[in-house]
């Protein structure tokens, strides 16, 4: 009910706007937050930007939680599956912080990485603080979220289909796409939610080991930092708010509740 | 604040109202706002916001600690919440309706704002002993000081230099040209500011290097003049390995070895050279100038600890504290009395960077203040604060 009430201001509040010299908020319903939006290209720039590096953080914890998913689902022993859950999990028992600042030292100019290239006698690579430092921080960040739907939804195969499968003459990659994804997909699209809106609203990551900004930041200097232009972060809230909500209801047509 | 006189008078006056309404406080004096009278006994704690570096407890480095003995003496017990920007200052001070913090160290560029919208309570100079030996110029500045009416204590001085690691960069740079030149041979290991006051630091680079635009005044700029600045600064963003607004990110970076020159304040150049093992890093006022800021502590119209924070700006304004203040900053004490213990602590050559008691010195810095549309030559044409930081967005988030 809070939550509710809440949600409701920040709408409401998106069409009010701010008085230029008082700096208070005039509770006026108008559109020039949303005219703002629109006829500012860096506000256009930074909604694709943060929706792009969700979808290839995305895309990448898919690929990357799939395989190891299927491993430990169907194809390792109970001691090395419980392994492989228990590292997946391990990083989660640490701080948030403490993981995005790890990367910061692991990509600096002086990093693991770079001295990692310099022993094997190779080029350093500059990517700290890029868009590159991003997309592989949250990579890493959200990647148990994605393998548990993905691997609950593969251990729930039964095993018989795949036999039937491979019974009635269909090689391996056949049976993966006609059988195995077409049961995991509610998995992959459980996963896919928790990497796309937890990297859409993350707004510490991107100044941390980046130097860009999320939709996030410019929400978080208009509501508690530089520009205190309440209205108009509510305004720019809005987007992943819609952004989400298509995705949400794309993911209900393929049935990916029914895996959570 | 030069020749913007009739919208100040107008904000302030409205300030005033504010003001009078909402302070406590003892007796009236003479018309003027009600001001404390005398200071009574502390309410046993003090919510303050500051700039990191100004209230020191030892955590740092032992030898720096100015809020210990301050607690012990006033029973005043000290929680700070630091600031990283001015605009992140001026939200914290209307937060709770301004009853969450009850005095901030301010910036020029936030006093006016604070004072405009009711946020500080007028000051009894005449409570604070250490006022009387401040350098003339800090003792009614007109960014804390309105018709006389005082908003707060001046505290601390000083440039945004330039700095650089002495063993990564030579020559030494005597430009800032070095973070602004898309030919400078540091591009991608420099740093710069992520406030978007940090375009005054650009328009005054161009008055020197692109006389033809005609900029007099870095935080009174026509639109073609932002243009400018806005054009460079996003020129500038190659150079940039990372923008920062808080002080230990850009320790970090100098550190880590992936920044080895930046626009920085004092306080970094003496956390760099002092931490273990250090870093060799110096800071220079280049040959353009410097902006620069000018703080002052003020109380909030609605503090929950009046008495405490009374208790604060004397503490804060005594010569011993300035005097610790500005060896472990690296920033110029208000109070003059100061000087000598600051001679006596680090030597005349050690001392000599610091321009204690040098009026000129305060007046050549540009001092940071909020860009306002009327700039005095009546016509209205300079560009706001709120359209400065819609264009940094531009410049950072683009």
């Amino acid at each position: 009910m809070v939550y509710l009430a809440a949600l409701a201001i920040l709408l409401v509040s998106a069409f009010w706007r701010l008085d230029p010299l008082s700096f208070s908020v005039v509770h006026r319903l108008g559109l020039t937050n949303f005219q703002i939006l629109w006829r500012e290209s860096v506000y256009r720039k930074i909604a694709v930007r943060t929706v792009g590096i969700s979808a290839g953080v995305t895309i990448t914890d898919v690929l990357l939680a799939f395989p190891l998913a299927y491993y430990a689902a169907r194809l390792a022993g109970s001691r090395l599956k419980a392994a492989i859950l228990l590292s997946v999990t391990l990083p989660l028992w640490s701080s948030y912080l403490v993981r995005i600042y790890a990367w910061r030292l692991i990509l600096d100019r002086q990093g693991l990485v770079n001295w990692t290239l310099h022993k094997l006698h190779l080029a350093s690579v500059d990517i700290s603080f890029t868009n590159w430092a991003i997309w592989i921080a949250f990579t890493y960040l959200w990647l148990p979220f994605v393998f548990f739907p993905i691997y609950a939804s593969l251990e729930r195969i039964p095993g018989s289909f795949l036999e039937a499968s491979s019974d009635m003459g269909a090689k391996w990659p056949m049976t993966l796409r006609r059988v195995i994804l077409p049961l995991a997909l509610p998995g992959i699209v459980a996963g896919s939610i928790f990497s796309f809106s937890l990297t859409l609203g993350d707004y510490i990551t991107p100044t941390t080991v980046g130097n860009t900004q999320f939709i996030g930041n410019v929400v978080y200097n208009n509501v508690l930092g530089v520009a205190s232009n309440q209205p108009f972060g509510a305004a720019f809230a809005l987007v992943p708010v819609a952004v989400m909500a298509i995705y949400l209801l794309a993911a209900r047509r393929v049935g990916a509740f029914e895996a959570l | 604040m030069r020749g913007k006189r009739s919208i100040l008078a107008a904000l302030s006056a409205a300030a005033l109202v504010g003001a009078a309404c909402g302070g406590g406080g003892g007796g009236g004096g003479s018309g003027g706002p009600k001001v404390l009278q005398s200071i009574g006994p502390g309410e046993g704690q003090l919510n303050l916001v500051a700039w990191i570096g100004y209230t020191e407890d030892g955590s740092t480095d032992p030898k720096s600690d100015w809020v210990h003995p301050f607690e012990q003496q006033t029973g005043c017990k000290v929680n700070v919440k630091y600031g990283d920007t001015s605009d992140a200052m001026v939200n914290l001070m209307r937060q709770g309706g301004g009853t969450s913090y009850d005095g901030v160290s301010a910036s020029g560029d936030a006093t006016d704002r604070l004072i405009a919208h009711g946020d500080v309570a007028p000051i009894n100079v005449n409570l604070i002993d250490g006022w009387k030996g401040f350098l003339p110029t800090l003792q009614s500045p007109p960014h804390n000081t309105k018709n006389g009416v005082h908003y707060g204590v001046s505290y601390m001085y000083g440039a945004n230099i330039l700095m650089y690691n002495k063993d990564k960069v030579s020559p030494a740079p005597s430009s800032w040209s070095v973070i602004f030149d898309s030919s400078s041979p540091y591009a991608g290991k420099g740093m710069a500011y992520g406030g978007a006051i940090y375009i005054a630091d650009a328009a005054l680079y161009l008055k020197t290097h692109r006389p033809e635009l005609g900029i007099t005044n870095p935080y009174e700029l026509t639109q073609p003049q932002l243009n400018a600045a806005i054009d460079l600064l996003k020129q500038q963003k190659p150079l940039i390995k990372k923008y920062w607004t808080s002080a230990t990110d850009e320790i970090n970076l100098f550190t880590s070895g992936d920044a080895v020159v930046g626009a920085a304040w004092p306080y970094q150049v003496s956390i760099l050279t002092t931490q273990k093992p250090p870093v060799p890093v110096d800071g220079i006022i280049p040959s353009e100038g410097a902006t620069g800021w000018a703080d002052t502590w003020m109380m909030s119209s609605h503090a929950q600890h009046p008495n405490c924070m009374y208790k604060w700006m004397q503490w804060a304004s005594t010569p011993a504290v300035q005097a610790q203040v500005a060896e472990f900053y690296g920033a110029t004490p208000s109070n003059t009395q100061s000087c000598a213990i600051i001679e006596k602590d680090l030597g005349a050559d050690a001392a000599a960077p610091y321009h204690c008691g040098d009026d000129s010195f305060v007046k050549q810095l540009y001092l940071w203040r909020t860009p306002l549309a009327d700039c005095g030559n009546g016509k209205n044409d300079c560009i706001d604060y709120s359209i400065w930081e819609q264009k940094f967005t531009e410049v950072i988030g683009g």
